[in-house]
C-alpha cells in the first residue's frame, strides 16, 4: 500500500461533505469535506503501488476544472484513472446537492 | 417476453443486490427515518488492514443505521460484500455487537427495537483472524439475547452470500430471509473442495452450487423462513412483515431434538440428492411444519 499526498489552489467554499464508493477490486472510496482557507489537500492510500505520476495526472486534470477548497481523501483498491475521475465527479455532485 | 422484445417487468425493477451496503441499509427504513451512526466521516477504521498492505475502509464496510420500520424503532446492520468480501474484523464485528446491544437495552427500557442483519461474507477476515472470531462470537452472543425481545433478522440477498462463523450467526436469528441468488453455508464450495477433493464438491458447478447452498434451496429445506424477488420495494416488504411478527413462538436453533434427530435418520452410505431433502425435511413447501 503506498500513500500519496497533494495541494491544489482553491476559490471558493463547498456546501457540504460527500462520501461515494466501495474500497472493492477496481473501485475506490472518495471521502470529500469541506475545508477552510484557499487550498485543497488530496490524501491517498492505493493497494498498488508506483502509480503516483498517473495519480498526479488525474487529479491535475480534474482541479483543472474544480476549485472548491476541500480535503479529499481516497482509499483505492486498483481503480482505473477513469474509474478515480467517475468517483471524484460523483463526490462534487453529492456535495453540490 | 413483451412483443417488444424485453419483459417490462424485469427492465423496470428495483432491484436489491445491485445496491451498496449503505443503500440496502436505507431501503428497509419508513422513508426518512434513517440515520447512520458511526458512518465514514467518523474515521472508525481497521488498524490491522494498513500494517499489512490492505487499504482500509472509513466504515470498515460495515453500516449501521437507526431508525424505524412498520413504525416500529428498529436497527440495521449491513455488510459490504465488495469491500474485503463482507468479512468480519474487529471494527465491523464491534459496530455489529454494539448497535444489537444498545437496542437491547432500549428493549429492556420497554422501547421494542428490532435489528436487521443484512448478511454479504465470508465470515472472519482472515487478516485480523482471533479478533474476527472473537467478533463473531460476541455477535453471536448478542442476538441471543435480543431476539427475546424482538426480531432479529437476518437478510441475505447476494451475491457474496453468508459463510464461515457468519452463517452460524444467521443461525440463531428469529428469521432468516433470502434471495434466490442469495447463497447461506458453513462451508463455502471453494472450501469443501480444497478440503475433500473435487470429487466430493466441484466449486465450478455452479448448478450445485445453487442446489445445495442457494436461497430456493435453503428456504425448501426450512433453513429460511422466506424467499424473496431481486425486487427492494418486495425485500422491504417482507423485512416490515417479519418486524410486525415479533419473537417468533419457537427459535429454529431452539429446536435441537428436530435437528439431531433428522440427522440421525440420514443414511449416509449413499449419496443423497438437494431434492430429496426438500422432500425430507420441507417446511416451506410439500410439507407442513411448526414455523
Amino acid at each position: 500500500m503506498e500513500q500519496i499526498e497533494f495541494n491544489y489552489p482553491a476559490k471558493r467554499k463547498v456546501p457540504k461533505r460527500a462520501h461515494v464508493g466501495v474500497v472493492g477490486s477496481g473501485d475506490l472510496e472518495v471521502l470529500l469535506e469541506p475545508s477552510e482557507g484557499e487550498v485543497s489537500h488530496v490524501f491517498i492510500r492505493t493497494s498498488v503501488d508506483g502509480f503516483r505520476d498517473a495519480w498526479k495526472a488525474v487529479l491535475d486534470r480534474f482541479f483543472a476544472k474544480y476549485d472548491g477548497a476541500v480535503r479529499i481523501e481516497i482509499n483505492d483498491a486498483g481503480a482505473t484513472p477513469g474509474i478515480v475521475h467517475l468517483r471524484l465527479e460523483q463526490a462534487v455532485e453529492v456535495s453540490e446537492r | 417476453m413483451s412483443s417488444k422484445g424485453y419483459s417490462a417487468d424485469f427492465i423496470n425493477r428495483q432491484s436489491f443486490i445491485e445496491l451498496d451496503a449503505r443503500e440496502r441499509a436505507k431501503a428497509l427504513f419508513d422513508e426518512g427515518t434513517s440515520r447512520e451512526l458511526v458512518g465514514p466521516f467518523d474515521r472508525v477504521e481497521s488498524l490491522w488492514l494498513p500494517m499489512q498492505g490492505v487499504t482500509p475502509q472509513e466504515d470498515d464496510g460495515c453500516v449501521v443505521m437507526k431508525g424505524k420500520i412498520a413504525a416500529q424503532a428498529a436497527v440495521v446492520v449491513a455488510l459490504e460484500g465488495a469491500f474485503q468480501g463482507g468479512s468480519i474484523g474487529e471494527v465491523s464485528g464491534a459496530k455489529m455487537t454494539a448497535a444489537l446491544d444498545l437496542a437491547c437495552a432500549d428493549n429492556e427500557k420497554g422501547i421494542r427495537t428490532s435489528a436487521v442483519i443484512l448478511l454479504e461474507t465470508g465470515g472472519v477476515r482472515l487478516q485480523e483472524a482471533n479478533l474476527g472470531l472473537a467478533a463473531i462470537a460476541e455477535l453471536m452472543g448478542s442476538i441471543l439475547a435480543l431476539r427475546k425481545h424482538a426480531s432479529v433478522i437476518c437478510l441475505t440477498a447476494g451475491t457474496v452470500g453468508c459463510f464461515g462463523g457468519m452463517s452460524l450467526a444467521a443461525g440463531l436469528a428469529s428469521y432468516v430471509v433470502m434471495t434466490r441468488e442469495a447463497r447461506l453455508g458453513m462451508n463455502g464450495p471453494e472450501v469443501i473442495e480444497q478440503e475433500n477433493g473435487v470429487e466430493e464438491f466441484d466449486s465450478s458447478d455452479r448448478a450445485l452450487i445453487w442446489a445445495i447452498h442457494g436461497g430456493e434451496q435453503r428456504y425448501a429445506m426450512g433453513l429460511a423462513d422466506a424467499l424473496v424477488d431481486d425486487d427492494a420495494p418486495q425485500v422491504a416488504d417482507f423485512i416490515r412483515s417479519f418486524v410486525s411478527k415479533g419473537v417468533p413462538p419457537v427459535n429454529r436453533s431452539s429446536q435441537v431434538a428436530l435437528y439431531r434427530d433428522r440427522i440421525a435418520k440420514l443414511d449416509t452410505s449413499r449419496q443423497w440428492d438437494p431434492k430429496e431433502f426438500r422432500a425430507l425435511w420441507s417446511v416451506n413447501g410439500l410439507k407442513e411444519g411448526k414455523r
